[in-house]
């Protein structure tokens, strides 16, 4: 657990306030979070170019007001049932260092602001995803949201997208 | 001072730059005409804005060294000291260091070739005049350094100096304070007094008019010129008197042997510090406020643009233009009727133009004129006639030619290489020449012109001509062709752009160091360009490079395959057919070629790189389109083409990562992203699985 708690400190340091602002989503039953100051926009799901020989996640390329942006399904990603992309199907669109990325959700919820006191680290989740994906858990009433270091699921280990053609 | 000069730094570099590209391009009109007073007033400016310009945002070696040669570039000016061949070896050697410390100080290069040995030169140029050295037989270059005041310590002045700045100083953009702390870098300012009694009641105070002046005490070995040089740019509407109180010797003269006594109490380290000999060196001490600086200010060449006004002015009318475009065309669709359709179309068509326009304007704001690029090669053929003792003659000709900025700055170097190819290999000696019944000089051309999307660069020469006997010689040898085989001449020169290909019998000064014409093909194609050349012996050779105007568009021909739209950069394409039946055929079962017209081709199916899934799998009912890279061709696959258009290049690497088969992408009319496939990775692909394939077999 470790590795969370440095990544923790990081953030703390990183705002001034004890509390940090997330984007909450749901994927399957589960609701997730991500540091807002890491979104750009959300958008509504709209067709891709598909990318030859692009990992599975990685759906295609969007054109976002004149860049191209690589979209991954986060469904994919996380090895969830694949769904029809639907009207709630939402695209978040995440600055991963100095990256423009967008994962595919199936809704965004709410931004809600979630006290340090109130994460904790998350325990293994088994094969489904690895935990350093995690920056942690946080309960919010009767919710439990998933908090995910959304550069180490795009970027970081194991990197679809780091890794060499 | 308080003041952040790095903010600066970016526009003096740019200036400097300048001014140093105009001072190479001076001396070498005075090599040619020494005694022209107007050229050498302009050199003297150039060097003195340069030294000014180094001294303000704090380049304290820039602005020694410089100093140096201005003073003897002044006693140029007055006819003290003749032109010659050495002074005038001296005065570009000197422009070279000049650039090497600007380099330096950009952050472009850690360390600059040591100034002492040149600014001894310069010194010994300037002592060279027999009035000085007999005036002052027995302290000459004490003497001198006393004149130019940043040698040895010898002299200092107390000065009494009355600053009294205009009114409307601040508003002009001067600054007293930084004049005032100018003034202490030069010299120790002993007391200095601020009257502020015009200072009006707080009601009637304009805040940005300056009611103060200044009694300052200083001490100082500069002149009261050079004192005064610092409120040169003030001088017109400020009131400024300089006194000199006493004068004292200071120990330098008494004991020139020990010049590091002669420092001034408290002598501030960057300006002051004495240098051991009465030549300027750079000073240890000085060097580190301009390391300081280097790192606030990142070399960043590409960073800023200078764009001439009317190009910006023309931008922002178009811009007026869409916005009034706009609000017509808001007016149209409120309570749009049918009865409004007319004026709609009008007012998209309108737009459309508008915007067509303000596309080509806006790349236009990128372009440079190619003399940017061919700046450089007066003084490079110069240096280089005399290395290869032969004389040559520089022609340039489409100057004017606009070219994309960085387009110009990456054709530089394949350029040069040209060049010196064609000194070197191209240009026969004098003694050669006068046998071949041609004039003594050789000529070198630069040509550059507009050719229907593109640039054409001409790099030509009238010497002796590629050598078809020796180039068939080393190919053969390299088992590119058999005794037996005439490759025509296309074919055959085309082998010098073959990597480890030298023509040349021996490795010389200028050329054989590892960088060959395949260096030059490379450099010109990652342009998104192309080179040829033509050749007649006896009579000269000529390369030529064509060039898109712009990195950032490119003429491409849509296609698809399956649901998948790609663009094919037009360059790259020789044709496409509809091959018949048997066409097409298997080697040993798996390697697939085409037969065209004779030619046999490998064919690339496009959607099993891509791993798509497509509409046609038999050839007979698709496309092949046949492109080639570097002397490959290879026949893609495809299921359709749809058209010719030209398209904005956006990078996929920004967001994700490279692709291979694919260079880049676009965004279609609809606001899709269709990607750009990279023909010289496909070719190298397909011609390296082959390989594998045949070396399997």
């Amino acid at each position: 657990m470790a590795l969370e708690q440095t990544q923790f400190s990081q953030n703390d340091a990183g705002h001034s306030t004890d509390a940090n602002q997330y984007l909450t989503f749901s994927l399957g039953d589960e609701e997730y979070g991500v540091d807002i100051l890491k979104v750009q926009e959300i958008k509504g799901y709209v067709p891709t170019t598909r990318i030859p020989n692009a990992p599975p996640e990685v759906v295609g390329v969007l054109n976002l007001r004149g860049t191209i942006v690589p979209i991954v399904d986060l469904r994919r990603k996380f090895g969830l049932e694949e769904i029809e992309y639907n009207q709630f199907t939402a695209i978040v669109v995440v600055v991963v260092q100095n990256r423009v990325m967008g994962v595919i959700v199936d809704s965004v919820s709410e931004v809600v602001n979630i006290p340090l006191s109130d994460i904790q680290p998350a325990p293994d989740f088994g094969n489904s995803m690895n935990a350093s994906t995690l920056q942690g858990m946080a309960r919010m009433g009767e919710n439990l949201i998933i908090l995910l270091d959304i550069d180490i699921v795009l970027l970081g280990e194991p990197a679809p997208l780091a890794l060499a053609a | 001072m308080n003041l952040d000069m790095t903010m600066f730094h970016q526009a003096f570099f740019e200036e400097a730059g300048d001014l140093l590209a105009d001072l190479e391009g001076l001396l070498l009109r005075l090599e040619e005409d020494p005694g022209d007073l107007e050229l050498l007033n302009t050199i003297f400016r150039c060097a003195h804005s340069i030294k000014g310009g180094s001294a303000t945002f704090g380049f304290t070696d820039i602005a020694h060294f410089t100093h140096g040669l201005e003073t003897l570039l002044d006693k140029v000016r007055n006819g003290e000291i003749k032109i010659d061949r050495s002074l005038s070896q001296v005065l570009f050697e000197s422009l070279d260091q000049m650039k090497a410390l600007l380099s330096v100080a950009r952050g472009e290069s850690a360390s600059a070739p040591d100034s002492s040995a040149l600014s001894a030169r310069i010194e010994a140029a300037i002592l060279g005049q027999p009035a000085i050295v007999a005036a002052q037989p027995t302290l000459p270059k004490q003497k001198a350094a006393e004149e130019e005041g940043w040698g040895v310590w010898s002299l200092a002045h107390t000065y009494r100096l009355y600053f009294a700045p205009g009114p409307d100083i601040l508003r002009q953009g001067g600054d007293p304070l930084l004049l005032l702390g100018q003034l202490g870098k030069v010299s120790d300012i002993l007391s200095i007094v601020c009257d502020d009694s015009r200072l009006p009641a707080l009601a009637d105070m304009d805040p940005e008019a300056c009611y103060l002046s200044w009694e300052v005490e200083l001490r100082s070995d500069k002149t009261s010129e050079e004192i005064l040089e610092i409120f040169e740019f003030v001088a017109d509407d400020s009131e400024i008197r300089l006194e000199v109180t006493s004068e004292t010797r200071s120990p330098a003269a008494a004991a020139p042997a020990a010049p590091m006594e002669a420092a001034p109490p408290a002598a501030e380290p960057v300006a002051e510090v004495p240098a051991a000999e009465p030549t300027p060196a750079m000073a240890p001490p000085a060097a580190l406020p301009v390391e300081a600086a280097a790192k606030a200010a990142p070399p960043a060449e590409a960073q800023t643009l200078r764009v001439a006004t009317d190009k910006v002015d023309k931008l922002i009318n178009l811009v007026g233009e869409l916005v009034i475009n706009q609000s017509m065309l808001n007016e149209v669709v409120q309570d749009f009727s049918m009865a409004k359709l007319p004026r709609l179309i009008e007012a998209v068509a309108e737009m459309e133009r508008a915007s067509r326009e303000l596309q080509e304007r806006v790349m236009a704001v990128r372009m440079l004129p190619i003399k940017h690029a061919f700046g450089r090669f007066p003084r490079l053929v110069r240096d280089l006639a005399a290395t290869v003792g032969k004389k040559i003659e520089l022609k340039t000709s489409g100057e004017d030619t606009e070219l994309d900025k960085g387009m110009i700055e990456s054709i530089a170097d394949p350029l040069t290489h040209l060049v010196r190819n064609s000194i070197d290999h191209g240009l026969e000696t004098p003694e050669e020449r006068r046998a071949a019944g041609k004039p003594e000089q050789g000529t070198v051309s630069l040509h550059a012109l507009h050719e229907g999307g593109s640039i054409a660069v001409e790099v030509s020469d009238d010497g002796r001509g590629l050598s078809r006997e020796r180039i068939l010689k080393k190919a053969i040898e390299r088992g590119w062709v058999t005794e037996n085989d005439t490759p025509s001449d296309e074919t055959l020169y085309n082998f010098i752009f073959m990597p480890g290909f030298s023509t040349a019998p021996a490795v010389t000064d200028l050329s054989g160091r590892g960088v060959g014409m395949d260096i030059v093909k490379q450099g010109v194609q990652a342009l998104g360009g192309s080179i040829t050349l033509t050749s007649t012996p006896g009579v000269g050779t000529t390369f030529r490079i064509r060039l898109p105007l712009t990195m950032a568009i490119l003429e491409g021909l849509s296609l698809t395959v399956g649901n998948e739209t790609y663009i094919l950069p037009l360059t790259s394409i020789v044709e496409s057919i509809q091959p018949a039946a048997g066409d097409v055929r298997k080697i040993a079962g798996r390697t697939e070629i085409a037969l065209v017209r004779g030619e046999v081709l490998p064919v690339v199916r496009l959607y099993q790189v891509f791993g798509s899934s497509p509409k046609v799998t038999d050839p007979t009912q698709g496309l092949l389109v046949i492109v080639e890279n570097d002397n490959h061709k290879v026949a893609l696959l495809v299921d359709e083409l749809i058209g010719q258009s030209q398209v904005v290049i956006k990078s996929l690497e920004t967001n994700y990562r490279k692709v291979r088969g694919i260079a880049g992408a676009t965004i279609m009319g609809d606001g899709r992203v269709a990607l750009i496939l990279d023909v010289p990775g496909l070719v190298r692909d397909t011609l390296s699985e082959s390989a594998a394939l045949a070396a399997a077999a």
